[in-house]
């Protein structure tokens, strides 16, 4: 009768709900405003439900955003709010949403941030939101939603080598466009999916959003409880949808027929082989962001750098996604796979995911990336271009140079 | 009220470039409004202007500022064949009007008028009509109010608080 979506807003496909929000989460760059609006609104917040994560432009790129960092830290200590994460502690904020166990299945999350749909991964039914309205909810404790109708996308077999969930979601948001799911939530199933590590479900879910989506659920399973073990705040009820739930459509992909892919500027329904790209040039690796900054991501990239050194004529930049993972890195010995392949690594930030900083495009430079957007400019010189990719894919082209399908290097 | 045309999927960051994130001030984010699209745009925009799009937009980033720089650049409603979900809550949540019509014929420069009571969008310089559904009572309500701070302030005094 009722998909993920429909249980957890508890309402109908297309009814307009008011509900009690579990999270709701704000970053350097959104927190602001939505503190102005809690400051207007004279309500004391519900400090619990709070999270506050400096990721953005931090460490501060400039002035201006050294202001906005302070505004941020002050608001938080204004309100004493508990749950704040200042550089070196925290990382990017879904990161930090999830290690710190704010994440969990059945739960509704909000965040003042497009990629908040990650944790769909989790079966939550999070989704971004504006600033006014994360302010309203720091308020009230809720919010008003449209319960959305829901598309099921099954993905069954096993995956080649080289092929992770950045290639399933772009494949998919390849085939239904980037307004494929506007309005809409994605279910994902089948058994290529209960086979899919959780750093790869928290990658697709992460990019719902690229196709319009408003949430993109994993219905939660084992991987997701272990994870979850000794880490979660607080108690969680899974939800699953009911077998005769009603879909607006139903997507099937073999995953055998699934590629390491590259999304091409300017969209990331623009795929195409990796293999099939190995005429173009690039200047710039990055590895990183919400999308694939994880400790799983960095040992695919590292398993292929280990010994080799990253092509003169490319900048390779790596951001692990939070400290903890930066931390598993230096444990692992990453960190110095990394540097003796001659990448630049630093701790966690989005900068140049989202043409912040430390990573900026010339005009006319190529970047091959693991992030989750390459429209016109975005991550730097509006004459610049971003290649999407997995983190396999962006490694292997480090080392060569040129957009490289990684089993050319077997 | 004049008419600026843009096509499908138009991005946030076409809208207000990241890096014009630091500050919240509308007026401020507006002087960088379609700064790398139609570096014109913000130069050139007039009070009461409107915008037709095409499909998908406002898709991207969550930020609030990019309907904050419209209405920052004096845009009094925007137009699109369908809106990215998270653009169109945060237009009606600080009171910026948003109509989903296909109005393809509007060209680039057309004086328009809106008729909201009865859902009609007039393009004068061509003579062609185009009409449209209203919004669902709840998000009329609120941006009737003037948006959601002043809808929730309304909803605080109407219970007595």
């Amino acid at each position: 009768m009722a998909t993920i979506a429909e249980k957890i807003l508890e309402g109908e496909t297309g009814e307009i709900v008011e509900r009690e929000v579990d999270y709701i989460m704000v970053n350097d760059i959104t927190g602001v405003p939505a503190f102005e609006v809690l400051d207007e609104l004279g309500e004391e917040p519900k400090r619990e439900k709070i999270v506050v994560v400096q990721d953005h432009y931090v460490p501060n790129k400039d002035i201006a955003s050294a202001e906005q960092a302070k505004a941020l830290r002050n608001y938080a200590r204004r309100y004493r709010i508990p749950h704040y994460y200042e550089i070196g502690r925290g990382g990017i904020c879904h990161q930090v949403m999830i290690e710190e166990g704010f994440v969990a299945p059945g739960r509704l999350i909000i965040g003042a941030d497009s990629h908040t749909c990650s944790y769909g991964a989790f079966g939550a039914f999070s989704t971004g939101v504006g600033s006014t309205e994360a302010g309203a909810a720091m308020a009230t404790g809720r919010l008003w939603f449209k319960v959305p109708a829901t598309q099921k996308f099954v993905v069954n077999g096993d995956l080649r080598k080289y092929v992770m969930g950045k290639d399933i979601i772009l494949h998919i948001i390849g085939d239904i466009g980037v307004s494929g799911s506007l309005y809409m939530a994605q279910e994902y199933y089948g058994s290529t999916i209960d086979n899919l590590s959780l750093t790869d479900r928290i990658t697709m879910a992460n990019m719902a959003v690229e196709a319009g989506a408003k949430a993109g659920i994993v219905p939660p399973d084992e991987t997701v409880f272990s994870f979850l073990r000794n880490r979660v705040r607080g108690n969680y009820k899974p939800v699953y949808a009911d077998e005769d739930a009603e879909y607006e459509a139903i997507f099937e992909y073999d995953a055998a027929e699934i590629v390491p892919t590259v999304a091409k500027p300017f969209s990331p329904a623009n795929i195409a082989p990796a293999s099939e790209l190995d005429n173009v040039l690039i200047d710039q690796a990055y590895l990183g962001s919400c999308t694939n900054g994880r400790i799983e991501d960095l040992r695919v990239a590292a398993a292929l750098l280990n010994g080799k050194k990253v092509n003169p004529d490319v900048r390779m930049i790596v951001v692990p996604a939070s400290e903890r993972v930066l931390k598993q890195a230096l444990d692992e010995g990453l960190v110095r796979i990394f540097v003796d392949a001659g990448a630049f690594i630093c701790g966690a930030t989005c900068g140049a995911c989202l043409g912040g900083y430390m990573g900026v495009l010339a005009k006319g430079e190529r970047c091959i990336s693991t992030t989750n957007r390459n429209f016109v400019g975005r991550m730097g010189h509006k004459d610049s271009e971003v290649y999407l990719a997995n983190p396999a894919v962006v490694a292997a082209s480090a080392i060569t140079g040129r957009i490289t399908d990684p089993s050319d290097l077997d | 009220m004049r008419v600026w045309k843009f096509g499908d999927d138009i991005d946030t960051d076409q809208i207000i470039p990241a890096e014009y994130l630091t500050t919240g001030d509308a007026a401020e984010l507006a002087r960088h409004a379609f700064a790398k699209l139609r570096p014109e745009f913000s130069r050139e925009v007039k009070k009461g202007d409107v915008i037709v799009a095409g499909a998908n937009f406002g898709c991207g980033s969550s930020r609030e500022h990019a309907p904050r720089a419209l209405m920052g650049a004096g845009i009094s409603c925007v137009i699109a064949k369908s809106f990215a979900r998270i653009f169109f809550r945060n237009a009606i949540n600080i009171g910026l009007r948003v109509i989903e019509a296909d109005a393809r014929n509007i060209e680039e420069g057309d004086e328009v008028e809106i008729d909201f009571e009865r859902g009609v969008i007039r393009d004068l310089t061509r003579g062609e009509e185009y009409s449209f559904k209203p919004l669902p009572e709840f998000m009329q309500k609120l941006l009737d109010s003037g948006g959601l701070i002043a809808y929730i302030k309304n909803a605080k005094s109407d219970s007595g608080r």
